[in-house]
């Protein structure tokens, strides 16, 4: 047993520079997901203020254009959140960029936009929950002190909503650390496709993957102590 | 309520790969507690002795199952009564009784591929020679080429037979029978392609299925950045289709298959590489790995082997 292990651990990691695979690795799939979860912020927060101004709209005086892109967005959370982001992955890849060469720069862009466009979906709802979660009177007060609505939900709502939303965002951005693991069906090399490559080279199974295991949960706790301080200073002025 | 749904439908993906995962491991920790019944029933040796066998060789009984704790105790323990049972009667060990499970990846024809939903190819056939030679009967599970060597290990399947190539790194962890056949790996090209020989490779994107000797070779040679490794052979000549990668590096018999299928493609006239191909068996099983080479030897002695061989590869 020892031994076993000792064996993988060297083929795994000292064998041929193989950690450099990890290192790599860690490289690709951070980059995906930081750069995705920019992506994924900036759709959000636009489909999220189309939707919340749309259903806070009075019923009879409903906006024309608004009710459009409304639909528009509401078919958008709909597919991407009704399929599989692999599936969607292989789609962007395969058939809708099916021009791109197989460079690392091109598989990144694919990777980046897929994901962003999937967690677009899933943070326009966390951020409208948080817009809905904030009383109406508080834009009624907006109003009525003479701030038009573009300034209400700058410098009042969105704040507000951004700091009860954060723990839901944090949660999405956790999810997506982990899922750009997909990403290796195109052959993008990251930390997965890295511990799959060791193994395919040397039969190695469990030491790699425990690895891997070990360094997305490092990951993922760094992630979490970073948010939770966040929270905690967006909390300090709070009567709670 | 919406954004319920909406996370609820994410983690459902991840909730179902892990019923699933959970269903495999309750599969084999069940399937291995029935064995358990089988091999004590079957062996002779009384069931106190075998306990007490099974007590000594627990500690060397290979961890295979990093499952629960139920499961893992489960299957050390029939791992020890099997290997007890192995040791008595001079047999080697199955991950079923009477049944020889054979992992493969069939998306490499014609060495394994489906027709219908059954797996045909060379080295469905070989196996099943051997199989019957061995008095068992077969049964072949098809898997990702990358995971078979872990099944065979972990004991989930009794033999990998899929175009295997033994290499050096691999022999440290899985032993491998006699060769049966004898693989050559290719470069296929779009027709108009500018690379004209295996020397013409150097700085170009190279497509490559995952894992497979050619993925290692072209690593070596060319460069891992320049080497894109996809799950499936035909995966990679989409992609060289598509113009994503320049050549495609792959086993002859499945590339000429692709070559047929696909128009405006062709494979170069030089070889890249040319290996063996055997039947992969766990380490600690030499007494299937001895079965399985006699019953090799005697098959190719009546050339049943070659008749498969011929069978599939046509001489051109």
């Amino acid at each position: 047993m020892w031994k076993t292990l000792k064996t993988g651990f060297y083929q795994t990691f000292i064998l041929n520079n193989n950690y450099m695979y990890f290192v790599q690795g860690i490289g690709i799939t951070l980059l995906t997901t930081v750069l995705a979860l920019l992506i994924g912020l900036a759709l959000g927060i636009i489909v999220a203020l189309v939707r919340s101004a749309h259903d806070q709209q009075q019923a009879k005086h409903r906006n024309p254009v608004l009710g459009f892109f409304n639909v528009l967005a509401n078919i958008y959370l709909t597919v991407i959140r009704g399929t599989p982001a692999m599936v969607q992955l292989l789609i962007m890849w395969f058939v809708i960029w099916a021009s791109a060469r197989s460079t690392t720069q091109n598989m990144v862009m694919c990777a980046v936009m897929t994901f962003g466009i999937n967690s677009g979906a899933y943070v326009a709802e966390i951020i409208r929950s948080g817009i809905m979660s904030i009383d109406a009177g508080q834009m009624e007060a907006g109003r009525s002190l003479g701030l038009s609505y573009a300034t209400t939900m700058k410098c009042v709502i969105i704040p507000q909503a951004f700091k009860n939303v954060l723990p839901a965002l944090g949660n999405e951005l956790i999810t997506l650390l982990k899922e750009t693991s997909i990403v290796t069906v195109i052959g993008l090399k990251d930390l997965t496709k890295g511990a799959m490559i060791i193994q395919g080279k040397t039969y190695q199974a469990i030491v790699p993957f425990l690895a891997i295991a070990a360094i997305y949960l490092a990951m993922v706790m760094i992630l979490t102590t970073v948010l939770g301080r966040l929270e905690r200073r967006m909390r300090k002025n709070d009567q709670r | 309520m919406r954004l319920f749904e909406a996370k609820s439908r994410k983690y459902m993906i991840e909730v179902n790969i892990m019923k699933k995962a959970v269903a495999m491991m309750m599969t084999a920790a069940m399937g291995m507690a029935v064995l358990a019944g089988c091999g004590s029933s079957s062996s002779a040796a009384p069931a106190s002795s075998a306990a007490s066998e099974a007590a000594s060789t627990v500690s060397e009984a290979p961890a295979s199952s990093t499952v629960s704790e139920a499961g893992s105790a489960v299957s050390e323990a029939s791992a020890a009564s099997e290997a007890s049972a192995a040791e008595t009667t001079g047999e080697y060990k199955l991950a079923t009784d009477g049944v020889l499970t054979m992992g493969t990846n069939a998306t490499f024809p014609p060495y394994e591929y489906y027709e219908g939903d059954k797996i045909v190819g060379i080295d469905a056939e070989i196996s099943q020679a051997i199989a019957e030679k061995l008095g068992l009967t077969l049964e072949i599970v098809d898997m990702d080429f990358n995971s078979l060597v872990s099944a065979v290990q972990s004991g989930k399947i009794d033999i990998s037979a899929a175009g295997m190539t033994v290499t050096e790194d691999r022999l440290q962890n899985v032993d491998f029978t006699d060769s049966y056949s004898t693989g050559v790996q290719v470069v296929i090209v779009p027709e108009d392609s500018e690379i004209a020989s295996v020397d013409d490779l150097a700085g170009k994107l190279i497509g490559v299925q995952d894992a497979t000797t050619g993925h290692i070779y072209c690593s070596d040679d060319f460069g891992e950045e320049n080497v894109i490794a996809y799950n499936s052979g035909a995966m990679a000549v989409q992609a060289l289709k598509d113009g994503k990668v320049d050549c495609v590096v792959i086993d002859q018999e499945p590339a000429k298959n692709f070559v047929a299928v696909n128009e405006g493609l062709k494979i170069l006239d030089t070889e890249y590489v040319t290996e063996d191909y055997a039947i992969a068996v766990a380490k600690e099983n030499t007494a299937l790995k001895d079965a399985i080479n006699a019953a090799m030897a005697e098959l190719k002695e009546d050339g049943t082997i070659q008749g498969i061989l011929d069978k599939y590869i046509s001489a051109e």
